[in-house]
């Protein structure tokens, strides 16, 4: 084709590019020379954009790539790993489940309503572009101190944000977990997780195929939206941050719910060859994508593109970050089938190109080149940095005898129960719809991990239920990145255990600083391995994942933050369990050893103001032991309810439990036990769970011939807790401190 | 022809968002803020040259959807 | 019994409502797309929750304006039942099917939680299976479920025993407490004159399985089983 052939000519006011320019679009000058002689000539500001886009952190993966490459991705029950949309796990009666975690950190500081809104939408995106309908939205969110200025501007914005959104889509927000530290003062974390439901065998991919079928592009019009939001995503913030916000997208969830229908109807169909979502970096990714995934070329007609905006260049077409979009694959000859369906959800629908044999991404505008690259070299010439990188060393062990013992126990534990970190988030959860659908049978706050009914194929059969958390300690990573990257897989399995499902699956969303600093680079890669052992331990494979870098302000770092997205199921969703103590006459049944380890934990921090020390090692055979031990329990249904023992310890544990089913208990230290009693009920040693049953002796009995330590620490009743010899607390006191510290602060006033 | 809709609460019907405004102002430093109420303005593009033709279909408009007269008023400003 | 439930752009609880249905009725609703004037006749028509036209100008606004809601209209006049659930109470009142509106919640915020209701009336084809006076629980999820009528319109609804749940606390109390958006004197659903339509902004399809929600919501449905079959 002479099209191909043609140099590109320079639109009206196209600049020269000059070392400046390039340096704005992010490129170093050993990148811009690649570019060069990719290219055999100077590109034009089109392509140099479209070098920038797809050479950048956030599409790239230059800084990462090495070490993602060191995690698990296999197992029998996986559909597809991670480098496609989303991550695609087989569950079962031809179902599967696709879902995938992702992060929308900077746009989320500096607009939140809108960055945090426009964060799930893209995650929905990439999950119903793979054929899936959603079925269950999660978030992990991290703000700075809660003193600090724009924190509570920065919460109040993100979650009516995440609700705006999921809420208009009708997709219920199930679960996730909200921490506040200092770190993450000048760079929250906005980490969105989608999880859906498609038939195993129509799943939908990104690779193009068939030379001169038809490029389709559907949903709204582009405008200037997030132009360079690709770029910002991956650029370290400096103070005048705040002066780039009208580079955020701003989102539409009821286009995007009507993409939604639209686009689960047409996959009804035959019609669609390859689909994939234009999220960042806009129409250049998703083109460049579907070609290079399918060995193809392709033929983009900008003028053909529906604009929102009048005096549209090819520079912003190329690179609008506009949402709600996709772009389509047809077969030959399905362009009417499709129309109609789009034009009767009332979206844009134009033909916008085809594809080609030449491997080259031609793009024309009013019938000339103005662009002409070729495909393959951008993706195997593509930057990968193996960036210097020095391990953090394992911190001192904390001896508990270092460290005193409460003066007023009743204190101490109301004062943990209403420190940030652990205090209710029901002012945040109750700002999502976590009931449409009907699924929902584990509420938040209500079990370790929300459950959902996953809608059965068969009629009459029993349904099974998708248990899902989210996950992180970000102060056990920033101690010792392996042990934290450890712990993260560990309590996300354990989570999804407690309410008796089985763990398949991770996908992970890394948030960490600046990778060109080898401490930084050094945690990336320690949590790395962590999670790899770990994933491997438990036959945990990660199916798909995010990374977001560059996560500081001025020079600070965040704390390093993997957070674990899980997924797990359970074939009969009547035997799942919560963590709700609503009966009295229960035995408590402590499972799992009790060292007491306090080196990071909460008590340290909150009551002796110490934040230090390793964190609690993670033995992983333990973990699966006792883990596996605890879901055959709740098999044989013997538990009536479950909770894991993480932040704040054995008491916390309990305290939760009794606080969220109204019923107390009445406990004590077991006899002999060594440990100082402020280690044994606030230590965070791992792989350990509360168990509430009739059959508690059963369990003792059952664990001791499993070689799992388990002892019965006490029955439930009554309405306080109490632990014999050191404290007896109404629960409606706890409650009170409980549920009042997020209110409060939120509804103050500075 | 373009016309201009501004949708105001009846006076009397409580306006949560107006106070709340109100309230922020009063904390970021503007004390001399008292009652606020907020609304909706629409502008409109018009095939109309007519101005009392165009009036009239816009009373209709709004009557019919831009306005919920149950509990907001509306006022109707035809520019050029 | 026959029931239609309609769908605009946007809606979003159509599943929700037609699951209830089928589960108590052993049938699939009808699903009527929001252009379709012309749908088929049945015993009940259904007005889902939502985000009609992504809530814009105003909650329920433009959908009261759909071809299927003339239609509406006209077999609610001839004493067609409605129940209009959430963004469909909203839509009711746009399109003047019930009095009074709807406004943003007084806290400003969503809200999505489990609310107890004090059934004000079991002498409806609605709340036929409930007692009077009896507390209920059952969730809400929504922003602008304020209702507001002016003074005239709440004394005729009283006096005609026009209201059909009130927002209470858990012992039936009627104050603020258990009221979640500020709604004038607690009304959480309404009745037409006939008691023929109902609108109510909290949702009893989401409280029909004991696991999933509560089952306290399954006999508003039962109890329209048993009026139109």
């Amino acid at each position: 084709m002479s099209l191909e052939k043609n140099p590109p000519v320079k639109l009206p006011n196209e600049p020269a590019i000059t070392p400046q320019i390039v340096a704005e679009h992010g490129l170093s000058p050993a990148e811009y020379e690649s570019v060069l002689a990719i290219m055999g000539r100077a590109p034009t500001m089109v392509e140099l954009g479209i070098f920038s886009a797809m050479w950048s952190e956030h599409c790239s993966y230059k800084s990462s790539k090495v070490w993602l490459k060191k995690l698990p991705t296999k197992a029998p029950w996986v559909i597809q790993g991670p480098g496609e949309n989303a991550g695609v796990i087989d569950i079962g009666d031809g179902q599967a489940a696709i879902f995938k975690m992702e992060s929308h950190n900077h746009p989320s500081y500096i607009e939140p309503y809108q960055g945090a809104a426009t964060g799930v939408g893209g995650i929905l995106r990439d999950v119903f572009t793979m054929g899936a309908r959603p079925i269950a939205n999660l978030n992990a969110l991290r703000f700075g101190d809660p003193s600090h200025p724009k924190t509570r501007h920065l919460v109040s914005g993100v979650v009516a944000g995440i609700g705006g959104y999921g809420n208009c889509m009708g997709i219920p927000t199930v679960g996730g977990e909200t921490n506040f530290h200092a770190a993450y003062n000048g760079n929250i974390l906005v980490n969105a997780m989608t999880v859906g439901i498609a038939p195993a065998h129509r799943i939908f991919y990104a690779a193009a195929a068939g030379v001169g079928n038809p490029l389709v592009y559907v949903g709204s019009k582009t405008g200037r939206d997030g132009i360079h939001g690709a770029t910002m995503a991956s650029t370290e913030f400096n103070e005048d941050s705040e002066e780039k916000r009208p580079t955020v997208q701003v989102g539409d969830p009821f286009v995007e719910k009507l993409l939604l229908e639209a686009c689960l109807e047409l996959m009804a169909t035959d019609a669609i060859v390859a689909i994939q979502d234009m999220g960042a970096a806009g129409l250049t990714s998703s083109s460049f994508e579907m070609a290079a995934k399918g060995g193809l070329g392709v033929v983009v007609e900008l003028d053909k593109v529906p604009m929102r905006e009048t005096g549209m260049n090819p520079y912003e077409l190329m690179l609008s970050e506009s949402q709600e979009r996709m772009l389509i694959v047809l077969k030959p000859g399905r362009e009417e089938l499709a129309r109609k369906i789009f034009e009767k959800w009332e979206l844009d629908f134009a033909v916008i190109g085809h594809l080609t044999d030449t491997q080259r991404m031609v793009l024309s505008w009013h019938g000339d080149i103005v662009g002409n690259i070729p495909i393959p070299p951008l993706v195997t010439e593509a930057p990968v940095y193996e960036r210097p990188w020095t391990l953090t060393p394992l911190p001192p062990v904390v001896d508990a005898a270092s460290v005193p013992a409460p003066k007023d126990w009743r204190g101490s534990l109301l004062a943990l129960m209403s420190c940030p970190d652990l205090a209710s988030k029901a002012w945040i959860w109750h700002q999502y719809d976590h009931l449409i659908m009907g699924n929902t049978a584990i509420r938040p706050q209500d079990g370790d991990a929300a459950l959902v009914r996953v809608p059965s194929s068969a009629k009459g059969a029993g349904h099974k239920g998708l248990a899902m958390t989210s996950d992180c300690t970000p102060r056990y990573v920033q101690a010792h990145p392996e042990t934290g990257g450890r712990q993260a897989v560990a309590e996300a399995w354990r989570n999804i255990t407690a309410v008796g499902a089985l763990p398949l699956a991770v996908t992970d969303n890394m948030n960490f600083g600046n990778p060109q600093k080898p401490e930084i680079m050094g945690q990336f890669a320690g949590a790395i391995m962590g999670m790899a052992e770990a994933c491997t331990t438990l036959d945990f494979p990660v199916v798909s994942g995010n990374v977001s870098l560059y996560n500081e302000t001025e020079g600070r770092p965040i704390l390093p933050t993997p957070t674990i997205g899980a997924v797990g199921v359970i074939a009969d969703i009547a035997k799942a369990v919560g963590s709700r103590l609503t009966e009295g006459g229960l035995g408590i049944v402590l499972i799992g050893e009790t060292k007491g380890w306090l080196g990071q934990s909460l008590y340290l921090r909150e009551a002796c103001g110490r934040e230090e020390g390793a964190p609690p090692p993670v033995d992983l055979v333990v973990e699966r032991r006792n883990g596996d031990f605890v879901r055959d329990q709740i098999a044989l249904g013997r538990v009536d309810a479950c909770h894991d023992v993480s932040d704040g310890g054995l008491l916390v544990a309990l305290a939760e439990m009794c606080i969220a089913g109204g019923t107390g208990v009445e406990i004590a230290q077991p006899a002999g036990n060594a440990v100082p009693s402020h280690a044994f009920f606030y230590g965070e040693d791992q792989a350990r769970y509360v168990i509430a049953s009739g059959s508690a002796d059963d369990i003792v009995e059952a664990a001791k011939a499993a070689g799992v330590p388990a002892v019965l620490l006490g029955y439930s009743g009554g309405a306080s807790l109490v632990v014999n010899g050191l404290l007896s607390l109404p629960l409606s006191d706890i409650k009170a401190a409980h549920e009042a510290w997020l209110p409060g602060y939120m509804s103050a006033t500075e | 022809m373009k016309a201009r809709v501004h949708v105001t609460l009846k006076n009397g019907v409580l306006d949560p968002q107006g106070k709340a405004i109100g309230h922020s102002l009063n904390r970021l430093g503007f004390p001399e803020v008292g009652d606020v109420r907020q609304g909706k303005f629409i502008e409109l593009e018009l095939a109309e040259t007519d101005k009392a033709k165009a009036k009239a279909r816009l009373d209709e408009m709004c009557r019919k959807l831009l306005a919920n007269t149950v509990i907001e008023n509306y006022s109707i400003e035809l520019v050029g | 019994m026959k029931a239609a439930v309609l769908v605009f752009p946007g809606s979003n609880r159509e599943g929700d409502v037609a699951q209830a249905i089928e589960l108590v009725t052993g049938r699939k609703p009808q699903m009527v797309w929001h252009c379709d004037g012309d749908f088929e006749k049945t015993d009940l028509i259904v007005v889902p929750g939502g985000f009609s036209y992504g809530d814009y100008l105003r909650c329920g606004a433009m959908a009261a304006q759909s071809p299927v809601m003339a239609e509406v209209k006209k077999r609610a006049a001839q004493g067609v039942p409605v129940l209009a659930i959430c963004n469909g109470f909203q839509i009711v009142t746009e399109a003047g099917l019930l009095p009074g509106t709807l406004m943003r919640n007084a806290h400003l915020k969503f809200v999505c939680s489990d609310v107890h209701l004090k059934v004000e009336t079991s002498q409806s084809l609605f709340t036929n299976r409930y007692q009077a006076g009896q507390v209920i629980r059952v969730p809400v999820a929504h922003a602008e479920g304020n209702y507001f009528a002016d003074e005239t319109t709440l004394k005729r609804l009283e006096d005609r025993g026009q209201i059909a749940f009130r927002y209470c606390a858990p012992d039936g109390t009627v104050d603020g407490t258990g009221n979640p958006n500020g709604s004038i004197q607690n009304i959480a659903g309404v009745f037409n004159e006939t008691k023929t339509v109902m609108g109510l902004m909290p949702h009893p399809e989401n409280a029909v399985e004991p696991m999933f929600g509560g089952s306290d919501g399954k006999a508003l449905f039962e109890g329209l089983v048993e009026a139109l079959t």
